[in-house]
This record gives C-alpha cells, structure tokens and sequence, in this order.
C-alpha cells in the first residue's frame, strides 16, 4: 500500500484506517487544561465542535448538494439540447413531470430554479465558505478553534435542517420552487400562477431562513476568531490572504443576508397572511386579488440587495485561496500583498452599492440607472488590479503544476473571461438589450460559478492533507482539471453566441419564435459539452473518497508552504497545536528569498534566525 | 438489452478501476511518488501552451463561423447606435481579454519549474500598480460616459409627437390597445376584468370606448413610438430584441419604453433574404408554465400602410357591445343613444 511503503514510521493503526482515526490520538485543549479522553463517536463525527470536523461536514453536505445541482443542470440540458426528442427513458427518475415523452414545462422551470438555489447557496455558499473559513482560519492565525465551537456546530446544523427541508420539497407532488432562483414575486407569492409556489414556495422560504441563520452564525464565528484569536506577531498585515478574504466574506454575509431574511419574511406575510407588500392590482386564475399599494419592485431591491453581496460571498474565498496558492507553487511572493487586501476591501465595500444594475429595465428611475451603472463599472477596477497582480505573481517564478495549482490557474483564466462581459453588462444601455439573455447566463456562470467552483476544487486539493492527513491522486487530478477546464470553455463560451442572439433565458424551449429558431446545433453542442463536464466530475468524487481511505499519507508540509497549518501535525488534532501555539514573525509569503537556504520562510522562523536573506528594514525589526 | 448495457457499464468501470491500481502501484515502484516535482509538470506545462493556441483558434474558428448567426438584424435608431457600442465595448474587453489570457498562459509554461532555478523574489511595485489601476479606470470612465449618455437618451421622455401603444402581459400571452378617434387611452381598473373585458375597461371613462384592440402589434416606421406596458397578473418581459427594447411589465407599476422603428418588415425580408421574417414581441421574464410561448407579432408599416391599417382596427366596444349593456342602467340607456355626452357626463361625475 502507498501509505505503507512512503510512510514506513507511520502508526499502523493510522495507516491502515482512514485519515480521521488520527483524531483518537490524545486531544490537547488548552495548555493549560490537558484532557486526555476519548469523545464518544457521536460528538466526534456528528455534533463535534471541532472546526476540522465541522469543515468536512460542510464539505461533504456541498459535494452531495452539487451532485443533485449538477444532475438537475444536465437533466434541463437535455431538454434545450434536444427539445423534440422523446424523453420516456426519464420517466423512472422524473415520474409524473414526464408526460407522452415529454418534460413538464413547469418542471423544467423547477429544475432551472432548484439548480440556481443549490448552487449559489448550498454549494458556493455554505459549500465553500463553510469549509475553508471553519477549517483555515483556525489553523491559520493560529488559535485552537473558533471563539464559539458549539455556534459552530449549530451553524452546520441549521445548514442541514435547511438542506433537509429543501431536499424534501424536490419530491412535491407539486415541484419544488420553481419561480427562478430570484424568486420574484408575484409569480412566487401566488400558488395561482404556478404549483411551484405553493407548497415548494413555502418550504424553500423556511428552508432559506433556517439557512440564513446558519450562515449568520458561522460568519459572526469566523469575524470574532479573526479579530481576537490570532496568535502572537499575528498582525492584521501578516494574515495570509485567505484570511482576509474570508474574513470580508463573513462580514459581507453579516451585512447582507439578514436583508434577504426580511424580503423571505415580508414574502411570507404576503403569502400567507394577506399583506401586501409585494403585491397590487393583480387578476389571477379569474379573480381579481384585494391586495393593493405593494410594490413587486421592493422585492427586488431587498432581494439584490444580498444578491449581489453574494456573488462575492461566493468568488472572495476563491480570491483568498488562489492568491495564496499561486504564490505557494510559484515559489514566489504573491504581488501586491497590500494591494490584493486594499482591492478586496475595496471590491467588498462596492459590493454593497450596485445592485440595482440587476434592475435597470425594470422600470426604476433612469436616473438610479445611471448611478448604479457608474458604481458598477468601477468594480472592473479592482477586479482587474487583482488579476494583473496574479499574473505579475507567475512572472519569473519557478511554477509546480500541483493540481490545486492548475485550478487557480484555470480560476484566473476564467475569471477574466467572465468579469469582462460584465463591463458589457453593467452598461444600462447595453443590458437592455442583453438584460435576461443567455449572454447574462454565460457571464455569471464563467465569473462566479466556474470560477468559484475551481476555487474551490483548488481548495480541496490543496488543503486535503490537512483535512484527511492524505494526498488526492495528482494523475487523477489532472485529468479531472482539464476535462472540466475544457469542458466549462465549451459549455459556456458558444453561450455568449446565443446571448447576443437575444435568446431569453428560462426558456423551455425556443422553437415557437422564429428570432429564436437559430442556433439548434449550437444548443446541443452545449448540452453535449455540459453533460460531459458533468461526467468528468466523478473523477473527483472517485478520488476524493478512494484517498480518504487509501490515499498517500501525507507529510507535514507537503507543498513547502509558509504558514501556519503545516506546523501542526498531520493528523490533525484537537487544538490543533500539540504544545504552545507558535508565534508570528513574518508575513506569509517569503518565497525564494534571495539568500535564504530553502526556498521558502515559514511565518515561525524569527528574523534573528534568518540573517543572510533580512531586508533592510527587517534586520531592526526582530 | 438494459442489463447487456449495465454489465458494460459496470465493466468500463472496473477495467478503468485497475488502470488506476496499475497506475498507482507503478508510481510507487518507479519511485515517482518520493520526487516532489515528476515529468507530469512539463506535461501541464505544455498543456498549459496547447490550450492556449488551440483554444485560442478554435475561438476565432467559432466567431467566425456564427457571427452571421448571432448578429440579429436591428431596425430602430437607438439600437443602430447600442449596436455599434455593444462591439466597441466588445473589442475593448477583447484586447484586455486576450492580452491576459496570453500572458497567464504563456508565463505558466515559461517559467514552470526548473530544477536549479529558484524564483524572482519580487514582492510589490507600487509604480507598476499605480498604472495598472489608473488604465482600467480611464477605460471604465470612458465606458461609462458614453453609456450614460445614450441611457439618458433612451430613457428620456418621448418625443411629443409619439404614436401611443399599450401592451398588456398576462399568463400567457401579450394583449395590445390603441387610443382611438379621441388619442387618448382610456382608464383601465383591474377590478372590472373578466372573461370578456380581458383589460379590465373602465367604461365610465369616456376615452375607453373608443379604444381599439387589435390582435397584433402595428407601427409605422420612422415615427417615434411610445410602448405602455402594464402586467395584470406576475412580472412579465416586454422583449421585443430587433428594436433593442425592453421593459419589464409590472403589475401595479405601469412602465414604458419609446423607439422609432426605422425598417418596415418589408424592407427586413428583403434585407435577410427570409420572405417569412417578422418582427416579434417575446416575454424576458420568468412568469410561468407559457414564459416561453408569449408570443406577439409585430409588423412595421410605411406610415401609408399604419394608417390603412389602423382605420380598419375595430374598437372593443364595437366587437363587444355587451361590455356597455352591463353598466350601470342610468348609463346605459344614454350610451345606446349618444355614447359621447354621457360618457363626459360620467367623467365629471368622477373628477370630484
């Protein structure tokens, strides 16, 4: 066995079992309070409040959640690829929603719905933040755990009560939500309008509260751990950048979420207790509705006004763990250390000032139009400073094509590629023409759902060993990457294509419009290529659950890394440090110092030990 | 059959289930697994040097070959100009585009590892930054000078002399009205909808009977056209994509939304060479089971052919003379001899 013969020291019983039976290695708490004990499985597994554990909760809940987002994606694939084709063979998996060979309309606009929610939400939000926050920022400033591991522990388990509700209403006799992942009313306030908001409404609107709890409680978990619990010499300034993207991320979800709470819950007195918030002057299903004054238009400025924090909840952790990544494999400081943090800040504090540029043909004042259009495009700004700065970081470097690095660098390469149609898009005169196209489906999917997904898979391969204390299969990871790589250009640059056509999105199928009549062969090219990179993903999943049990051991710092994670020991213990937690000396990224015996500094090493490669003003320093 | 394909299916998966064994035992023989850096970084280093100019041609081979497609004939004045600043934006984000995509590339293969070398400890350069933040910025301030320019233009008031329109978005399909004899559009209260009165006609407002409601949309062809749109039921898109037009239909918040059409459907079949073009109205915005069949046709005339056009509608009252039996009896004997005077009659009634 690999473990056995590259890791002959290694404890038999840790080699043989899977990477978690470490954790029955003696727990260590605080120094001062030595507990030798073992916890009882059921609060080490399962309601555990160690922050490891509770990041590989979160991981494992999102893999699954982007399984079921990732099917639904290939199933309403199927339908645009090949909207005559007959569909009997889905009639075991779909049920009722297959009809005479073909898909219910309103089931398709369920899975199109189902498939935005998971993703955004349950993957990219609680999948992603969920996992790194709670497993790096401990490890990384230094400290035991979270300031509170039993919030942490309720935060995990908010977010499965919330999955659990939103998986069972994919089985509703009536559908799930199915009102677009925006869930604009009145098409979700009214069971009349559609089955999907009736019953599905109400439960996604329970399941999204009990979320918006979960995620509140982690993120005010993780803002206080960084703000009080950083080891000594931890400064502000020598965080590694995936604390400081974490930490905006948190702070973004504090600020934001809590709105979307109040538009779920305005959504629901009007739902279900006669309000008339969102609602006016409706005729419905033969009756006019008494529900006057609301106005529809709030919903969506409640409604944006998280969304569009959001999508930088869900691409800031990218930004963190790629900076820090690429700076790790190009054996070189990450350019613009202060800058990277100063462009984060300032993409986060723009974050919360453009939403409305998701509103500009709805009727709102041209004049906000114009206001919100200037805010918008400056965010190109930043966003463009952070890119040039990962590839001044490449620039002479001495680059190691370790997997987690080639998903950076395919995260950079499709960042670029969709935050540039954003530039098109955030012109209000440009989007309306594009406004509900495919062009906006191409643009957001390249920029915060590919990009954050290769974040996140460049996460999870780099920062598996700590996790499971093994390696993931490198061959079987660059087969993985660039199958996906490939298989999201496919899938999402002949979109563009589509979307300058005009092509609405949300559309069962486009044959009834002559405009739209073009572009069949392209639509299944698409379909084709997106089935495909579906597929490829399982690669990972083989991986990912043949090296919790088998994989190569890992050593203690597999990447020759600077910081703090890879000084505690491989199998990952309770509090995590086994002695004192080490002090801070230096900033995360001194990589091929000139001078220096190694090619990498860890943040441990003072500068009184490190004479021959002190800068000027580091000699005093220490 | 099914089983023949499941036991190939398991097949396929075992057989690659061993090549991964193979693979992993012949790594942990040849000793690659104790290097930290193998011949597979070369590999993903040209990889890195192939994706970039194969995918690089096969992006210019696919503009290529669908550009034609993608390029929807435009025939409004405002979209000529949102047309030529779509593409000027476009081939500004295409030099910054394939500038960066160029240079990750080409430096991820150029400096891969090399064994020996050690990397250019190069930490900031705050002349460098300066730079690069105060380029994108200039852009971006051109971008939006120029986009703020046309918005206002497009989004400013109508021109006085605008044919006035109204669609109304319902589940699922688009209805239209035209002011008639008198230009004005009537009062509209969604109270009096029903199975007939699918508009929801207030007939105690004079200036609805005239109204005409055509079954598709008309408007004749370099005059300035001012769309009305309300929704009577869930937020509907009023979409119209050759007339670079669109506006949401709010129920409760009429909207609008002004071009000047400046082909004739005549003159765009003969541009496209398509006999069977036609304009079309579509709905951009998720309203249910029928979002992707709401479908209006349109059809724009010389202003000779609207005006033939129009004095043939039929206003609603005519189609549906019962709509005015069905109003209040003081009202309804006067409308059957004189529509006009009661009308006004009742009007000031209303007008406190």
């Amino acid at each position: 066995m690999a473990a056995d013969l590259t890791n002959p020291g290694v404890p038999a019983e840790v080699a043989l079992g899977h990477g978690q039976q470490a954790h029955a290695h003696a727990e260590h708490h605080d120094d001062h309070e030595h507990e030798h004990h073992e916890e009882p499985w059921l609060f080490k597994y399962v309601f555990s409040q160690d922050h490891k554990m509770i990041a590989k909760q979160f991981l494992i809940t999102g893999m699954l959640w982007a399984i079921i987002g990732g099917t639904l994606s290939s199933l309403f694939r199927i339908q645009l690829g090949w909207p005559k084709a007959t569909l009997d063979w889905l009639e075991p998996v779909l049920g009722h929603w297959v009809s005479a060979g073909k898909l219910d309309p309103e089931f398709y606009l369920a899975m199109v719905t189902m498939h935005g929610t998971i993703m955004v939400f349950f993957v990219l939000t609680a999948g992603l933040s969920g996992t790194f926050s709670n497993l790096l920022i401990p490890l990384q400033i230094g400290a035991r755990d979270m300031a509170s591991g039993f919030m942490n522990m309720l935060s995990y388990w908010f977010f499965f009560l919330s999955s659990v509700i939103m998986f069972i209403s994919l089985f509703l006799s009536t559908g799930p939500a199915s009102a677009g992942w925006t869930i604009y009313p009145p098409l979700s306030a009214l069971p009349q309008a559609m089955p999907g908001s009736g019953a599905g409404m109400t439960l996604w609107l329970c399941s999204m509260a009990i979320f918006i709890v979960s995620s509140l409680l982690g993120s005010l978990n993780y803002v206080t751990t960084v703000i009080n619990l950083r080891t000594q010499g931890m400064s502000m300034t020598k965080l590694p950048l995936t604390i400081w993207a974490f930490t905006l991320t948190a702070i973004l979800g504090i600020l934001s979420f809590p709105v979307l709470l109040s538009a779920a819950l305005l959504l629901i007195f009007d739902r279900s207790f006669g309000t008339s918030f969102f609602l006016s002057d409706i005729y419905i299903g033969g009756q006019a509705l008494s529900n006057t004054g609301g106005s529809p238009i709030l919903f969506q400025h409640l409604f944006w006004f998280l969304g569009h924090p959001e999508v930088y909840i869900v691409i800031l952790p990218g930004f963190g763990m790629v900076s820090e990544i690429i700076a790790t494999n190009s054996r070189k400081p990450i350019f613009g250390y202060r800058a990277m943090i100063g462009s984060m800040l300032g993409i986060s504090l723009l974050s919360f000032i453009v939403w409305a540029h998701h509103m500009f043909v709805t009727g709102m004042n041209p004049f906000l139009g114009s206001v919100f259009m200037f805010l918008t495009l400056i965010i190109a700004v930043p966003s463009a400073v952070k890119v040039f700065n990962w590839i001044a970081t490449l620039w002479r470097g001495n680059i190691r094509f370790t997997t987690a690095m080639l998903f950076s660098i395919g995260f950079v390469s499709l960042f670029i590629s969709g935050g540039l149609t954003g530039i098109i898009l955030g012109n209000a005169t440009l989007d309306i023409q594009l406004h509900d196209t495919y062009f906006v489906v191409a643009h957001f999917h390249l920029v915060m759902g590919s990009s954050a997904f290769f974040g996140m898979f460049a996460g999870v391969y780099h920062w598996f060993p700590k996790m499971f204390g093994r390696m993931l299969d490198e061959k079987l990871g660059y087969i993985h990457f660039w199958l996906t790589f490939l298989g999201v250009y496919l899938v999402f640059l002949p979109m563009h294509y589509v979307g300058i056509a005009g092509f609405p999105r949300r559309y069962y199928a486009w044959t009834g419009f002559d405009t739209f009549s073009t572009f069949a062969d392209l639509n299944m090219f698409i379909s084709v290529a997106a089935i495909l990179s579906f597929v490829a993903q399982f690669v990972f999943i083989f991986n990912f659950v043949y090296s919790i049990f088998r994989g190569r051991r890992a050593t203690q710092n597999p990447w020759n890394s600077t910081t703090l994670e890879w000084t505690t020991p491989v199998e990952g213990i309770h509090g995590n440090w086994p002695g004192a937690i080490p002090a801070v000396h230096r900033w995360p990224y001194d990589y091929s110092k000139p001078g220096a015996a190694d090619d990498f500094i860890p943040q441990t090493v003072p500068f009184s030990a490190t004479t021959s490669s002190n800068l000027p003003h580091e000699q005093e320093g220490e | 059959m099914k089983l023949a394909l499941l036991l190939a299916g398991i097949l396929v998966l075992v057989v690659l289930g061993l090549l991964f064994r193979l693979q992993v035992l012949n790594a942990i023989y040849s000793g690659s697994t104790k290097r930290q850096i193998g011949g597979s970084n070369k590999v993903n280093g040209l990889l890195m040097m192939v994706f970039l100019v194969l995918g690089g041609a096969a992006f210019a081979w696919s503009y290529v070959a669908y550009h034609k497609e993608t390029l929807i004939p435009v025939a409004s004045d405002h979209g000529v100009k949102m047309d030529s600043m779509f593409w000027l934006s476009m081939g500004v984000i295409m030099i910054a585009f394939v500038v960066t995509q160029i240079l990750l590339f080409w430096y991820s293969y150029k400096y891969q590892h090399q064994d020996g070398k050690r990397a250019y400890f190069f930490p900031h350069n705050n002349k460098i930054e300066i730079i690069w933040t105060t380029i994108p910025a200039v852009v971006m301030a051109i971008l939006i000078f120029n986009g703020w320019k046309q918005w206002a233009a497009i989004t400013g008031p109508a021109p006085k002399d605008s044919v006035v329109l109204e669609v109304m978005g319902k589940q699922f399909n688009w209805m239209v009205r035209y002011p008639g004899a008198d230009q004005q559009l009537g009062n509209l209260n969604y109270r009096l909808i029903d199975a007939t009165n699918e508009w929801g006609f207030d007939f105690n407002d004079q200036r609805s009977i005239d109204d005409l409601t055509p079954s598709e949309i008309h408007v004749p062809k370099g005059r300035p056209v001012l769309v009305k749109i309300r929704a009577r039921d869930v937020i509907h898109g009023m979409y119209m994509p050759h007339f670079r037009a669109q506006m949401y239909a709010v129920p409760g918040m009429p909207t609008q939304f002004w071009f000047t059409p400046n082909k004739t459907t005549e003159e765009m079949r003969t541009e496209t060479g398509n006999a069977n073009f036609n304009f079309e109205l579509a709905c951009s915005q998720i309203c249910g089971r029928g979002h992707f069949a709401m479908k209006m046709a349109v059809v724009v005339d010389d202003e000779q052919d609207y005006a033939i056009w129009l004095a043939k509608q039929q206003t609603f009252t005519a189609a549906h003379p019962e709509v005015l039996a069905n109003l209040k009896p003081a009202a309804t004997g006067a409308v059957t001899q004189a529509v006009a005077p009661v009308a006004k009659a009742a009007a000031t009634v209303l007008q406190p």
